[in-house]
């Protein structure tokens, strides 16, 4: 720099731009010394991280940084961590019996803590954060069950599902009476409201019950049972109780008995390792309703 | 940049005689340009405290010890708890999330009691500053405690202040630098011994020290002995009064809660001034015209650790050390002359002498009572609440999803998670009642039935809580409120200790 561009101001003893704005010069006052000093070191630390850390990025990988650290293999080292730590407890948890787990307290609180969990990640869509259900998705707090809600009940429905596709699991359908021409309009409506005046409901004013129980007589015992209190190796649901799976009103009831229902509980065998699926088992069946 | 060369330069004095005479004048207050000239950068003045003996610095020295004494050696006294709880006096466990001291354990929970200590501490720091201005300042910050240390160590090292001066002043010999590096050692250390005795208060103190010494101990221990030996070694060793001057916010809240009764380390102008020699002194006297005892030594401000000249008057830099008032008072014994020319006292009463009026403390006044009345309160309903807290707890969380379960047959169902929490080092046996609704069966997951249906009996370990999952049936005939009251009561079956906490019964 000249030094006629250099330009002191008198009053601070600092050196101008030298730019002028209508008599107003603007200070060149130096950076303080420490700030300076670690804008340097920033830059000398970047550099250092360049070299020790991945960094720059390439076309099909980035630089490595010869420390080899990288983000993935310090998630899989805390996971590792993570796993051996937990460790004896889940191989315990694997070889267990649910029957086991559930006597023995340590098992248990172990189970229900990694069963909430799994719950959440798993389950929780459809059946609620609790376990509350949905229209179509049972309540797994209450004491109706549509498959068994002893642990060994549980147990298959949560391997194998329900209509899932796997032999092993809950086969059975509610078949579609008016859509496959079964049943005539009048039948329908007969035959729903004598469903719901078994567990006390009323019936619509000038309905034929007589008709409707002559109907479920002959159309719905086979799987609901002749007093209609259902049959869980078809998953055929109680219908003498309060609980509804997917509601009471009477359009509900027909539009059930007209095309059918089928609700499907997957198949968590097959995505699921042995100890979660206990402790899934295990934590459905301490909701409430799990049965002895 | 020519300034900066500037002061570059000033910080290397050539070895000439105008250079110790420079630093000198440096050191002194007289040194600073007039008011209307001051700029708004004040380089900073190197202080060379000279030593002192007297009342005032033996009461430092006490301080010092007991402060220091605490705070190095507490982490190492033992107490036992029993097989159940460390056996450290004063320990933070953070991993087990406990606050032990001495016969008190706080949980996370009553971490109020620290916004009480932190009112006491407040409350306290203004009662003192009522009483006699800033006795904290002087005597018991760590800053003022740890760079008392820290100047002891430097003349020690370096020699006393004109030692020291005349050295610095001098073309410096590898003596010179001998000296400075062996001062910055064993400062280094003290702050390393700071930062040591830190981390020995977050674990078990002899363990750590162990690991410290094989290097075993946790990466985190060294990162806070090293973060604290830092903040020690740049605070005490080099930042020193510039901390009270330009750091602390006490001087300037000080500054505004004080009172002109408050007492404080003042010059008593009424008796120094006209400041004179003894020989002029006695020729003044001889006159018959006024004389002063003030013999303008500047012995008060060579020892001050913070360079201020007490004669003009009350300062944001004085930290009401009280040591101008030792080496004040070796003069005028030297002279003899009466003590107490810088002494704790009022502007109030150095008026009233003029004015020949007796002087006159005030110690009892409207903020002193209320300062003391709230340090009591405050202490004592933290004392009532240590001494009466339970042993024992209970809290519920109720079902979110679903708030309610109805059954087959319509009866209710309502889930609760319930925390017992037990605060005694050894196992205890609760009962568990749940109450409240006429007709309940209360079902615990995990734990046998029980015949009478709404009782439980739950074991707890020492010093730990524990969760069960309490599932609640209502069998009455007729249907609950959609909200109605419930009570859980935990019993310790062998002391009778209860406790009770309601919650809500949910129905459609």
């Amino acid at each position: 720099m000249s030094d006629e561009a250099r330009q002191i101001d008198k009053i601070t003893g600092t050196a101008t731009t030298g730019h002028e704005w209508d008599g107003l010069r603007e200070l060149n006052t130096p950076l303080p010394r420490w700030w300076l000093w670690l804008f340097y070191a920033t830059i000398a630390w970047a550099v250092g991280y360049w070299v020790v850390y991945p960094a720059w990025p390439l076309i099909t990988n980035s630089t490595q940084g010869v420390f080899g650290w990288h983000s993935r293999a310090a998630v899989e080292t805390d996971l590792a961590d993570l796993k051996a730590l937990r460790g004896p407890m889940v191989s315990k948890l694997a070889a267990a019996s649910v029957a086991e787990i559930v006597a023995d307290p340590q098992l248990l609180d172990f189970a229900r803590a990694q069963g909430r969990v799994a719950f959440a990640d798993n389950c929780a869509p459809c059946h609620g954060a609790g376990g509350g259900g949905a229209k179509g998705y049972p309540n797994l707090n209450d004491d109706d069950w549509l498959w068994g809600g002893k642990l060994a009940d549980i147990e298959t429905t949560i391997r194998h599902g329900a209509r899932s596709g796997d032999e092993k699991g809950h086969q059975g359908n509610m078949p579609a009476f008016g859509r496959d021409n079964i049943l005539k309009a009048n039948e329908i409506s007969a035959v729903a409201d004598y469903a719901r005046s078994l567990s006390g409901l009323p019936a619509e004013k000038g309905v034929d019950l007589a008709l409707g129980k002559k109907l479920f007589a002959d159309n719905c015992a086979a799987c609901h049972g002749p007093d209609g209190k259902g049959n869980r190796e078809v998953g055929a649901p109680n219908l003498t109780d309060k609980i509804w799976l997917y509601g009471s009103d009477k359009q509900t009831v027909v539009q059930g008995i007209v095309n059918g229902r089928g609700g499907v509980m997957p198949n968590w065998q097959s995505r699921l390792d042995e100890s979660t699926i206990k402790s899934l088992i295990v934590y459905v069946w301490t909701f409430g309703g799990g049965e002895k | 940049m020519n300034a900066q060369a500037a002061s570059v330069a000033l910080d290397r004095p050539a070895p000439d005689a105008g250079a110790l005479a420079r630093l000198v004048k440096e050191a002194e207050v007289g040194g600073l340009p007039p008011d209307d000239d001051i700029p708004l950068y004040a380089p900073r003045r190197k202080i060379y405290p000279q030593s002192t003996h007297g009342t005032f610095r033996r009461i430092k020295w006490a301080a010092l010890i007991v402060t220091l004494g605490i705070y190095y050696l507490l982490p190492f006294v033992r107490w036992d708890r029993g097989a159940n709880a460390p056996s450290q006096a004063v320990l933070v466990d953070f991993p087990a999330r406990r606050f032990y001291f001495f016969f008190i354990e706080i949980w996370p929970q009553e971490v109020y009691y620290l916004t009480g200590l932190l009112i006491l501490a407040a409350i306290g720091l203004f009662l003192m500053n009522a009483i006699a201005g800033r006795i904290w300042c002087g005597y018991l910050c760590p800053q003022t405690v740890w760079t008392d240390l820290f100047f002891a160590v430097e003349r020690l090292i370096e020699g006393d202040r004109r030692e020291h001066m005349q050295r610095d002043a001098r073309q410096w010999t590898a003596a010179t630098w001998a000296r400075k590096a062996v001062k910055h050692l064993i400062w280094l250390m003290i702050a390393w011994w700071t930062g040591g005795a830190w981390v020995l208060y977050f674990a078990d103190a002899p363990t750590l020290v162990k690991e410290l010494a094989t290097g075993e101990a946790p990466l985190i221990a060294y990162a806070w002995i090293g973060i604290l030996t830092f903040t020690t070694y740049s605070l005490a060793g080099h930042m020193r009064e510039q901390v009270c001057l330009y750091m602390c916010p006490w001087p300037r809240i000080q500054a505004a809660l004080t009172d002109e009764y408050a007492l404080n380390v003042t010059y008593r102008y009424d008796r120094g001034e006209p400041r004179c020699s003894v020989k002029k002194a006695e020729q003044l006297r001889a006159e018959g015209k006024p004389a002063g005892d003030c013999v303008d030594c500047l012995q008060c401000v060579h020892v001050c650790p913070t360079g201020v000249d007490i004669r003009q008057g009350a300062s944001l830099g004085c930290i009401q050390c009280g040591l101008c008032i030792d080496a004040c008072d070796t003069v005028m014994k030297k002279l003899g002359r009466a003590p107490r020319l810088i002494a704790y006292d009022t502007d109030i009463n150095v008026k009233r002498r003029m004015a020949g009026e007796a002087p006159f403390f005030k110690l009892v006044r409207l903020r002193t009572v209320l300062y003391a009345a709230v340090l009591a309160i405050v202490g004592g309903v933290m004392i009532y609440t240590l001494a009466t807290r339970g042993s024992e707890g209970i809290s519920i969380i109720h079902d979110r999803n679903p708030m309610y379960v109805q059954l087959k047959d319509g009866t209710l169902r309502n889930a609760y998670t319930i925390r017992i929490v037990n605060k005694q080092l050894k196992y205890r046996d609760f009962l568990i009642n749940v109450d409240g609704l006429p007709s309940t069966l209360a079902e615990f997951v995990g734990l046998p039935p029980r015949a009478d249906g709404s009782r439980q009996l739950v074991s707890v370990g020492p010093d730990q809580t524990r969760e069960v999952r309490v599932i609640v049936t209502d069998y009455s005939t007729t249907p609950p409120a959609p909200s109605a009251s419930i009570l859980f009561r935990l019993t310790d079956i062998n002391s009778g200790e209860v406790v009770e906490m309601r919650d809500h019964f949910f129905g459609p």
